[in-house]
């Protein structure tokens, strides 16, 4: 499968995005303008400041022409990952249930911590970000964790945002689209502490039926 | 062109860490008896058909899962 990573003006983790997909398989950039996403049959919506998060972060980003046709392809059931700004994005675009708010502490968090993902599994991933609080209102996420649609969670007592139930990460009720707030492609290489984040790119690559 | 203005503020209940803020930072600066501070935007526009602000508003200038808006058409 080819992993296509859009790149939006203020996108700034889509290299190293494109180097955890190029771990996997092939994969290219895919320019915010692009309408045709030619042959790629996974996306990754990377972090950044998209639009230079301009009004909300990821409410300018749902309207490019890419984000159309990863809307396409996310509801022909191919797999689409959205990090960080990728997940407000994703959001936004109403392609993941719930919203992303300023942090709790008012402070950009840039951490290395632990997630556990909805198989028990846990993984050591960085998180950066200051708009990263997952909310959602009670029914909806009451909704998610009977759906099995939480994905990721902060491991106890690590949840840098307050976001609701130590959320991290979601999926769709289809389980192809996953959006998270930590950085899986910040760890993909031993040189930087962990590869465990190899392991969210290939469970969504698992979960997607490639297009 | 009429000229209309867009309150968007965080929605009741939802945390709002910005209100927080400017409310503990106030008793320092010898404002004392100011409580619910809550910090939004505000937009102002023209608009050719004001009746479509609403939609408008639903779908780029607030999100309604977490902010409200208010509509004053000037």
């Amino acid at each position: 499968m080819i992993w296509g990573v859009l790149q939006f003006p203020g996108s700034c983790d889509e290299r190293d995005a494109l180097h955890a997909c190029s771990l996997l398989g092939e994969a290219r950039l895919v320019w915010h303008e692009e309408r045709d996403l030619d042959g790629v049959g996974g996306v990754v919506v990377p972090g950044g400041f998209s639009y230079g998060d301009y009004l909300r972060a990821g409410a300018i980003a749902r309207f490019s022409p890419a984000m159309e046709a990863v809307a396409e392809l996310a509801a022909a059931g191919g797999p689409v990952l959205g990090i960080c700004n990728g997940f407000q994005v994703l959001c936004e675009a109403g392609l993941l249930p719930g919203a992303l708010l300023l942090n709790e502490s008012m402070r950009f968090v840039c951490r290395q911590l632990d997630l556990v993902g909805d198989g028990g599994e846990r993984l050591s991933i960085p998180a950066k970000h200051g708009e990263g609080r997952y909310y959602a209102p009670d029914e909806v996420l009451d909704g998610l964790e009977a759906n099995g649609q939480v994905a990721y969670r902060y491991a106890p007592g690590q949840n840098p945002n307050g976001s609701a139930r130590d959320i991290a990460g979601v999926r769709n009720e289809a389980g192809n689209v996953v959006g998270l707030m930590p950085h899986p492609e910040h760890a993909v290489d031993p040189l930087t502490g962990s590869t465990d984040g190899l392991r969210v790119f290939e469970a969504v690559a698992a979960a997607g039926a490639p297009a | 062109m009429p000229r209309a203005r867009v309150l968007i503020r965080p929605k009741e209940g939802i945390l709002d860490p910005q209100g927080k803020a400017v409310e503990r930072a106030l008793p320092a600066l010898g404002f004392e008896g100011i409580e619910h501070v809550h910090v939004g935007r505000m937009v102002e526009l023209e608009a050719e058909d004001p009746e479509r602000l609403a939609e408008l508003c639903e779908k780029l200038l607030a999100n309604p899962l977490i902010e409200d808006y208010e509509i004053q058409t000037l």
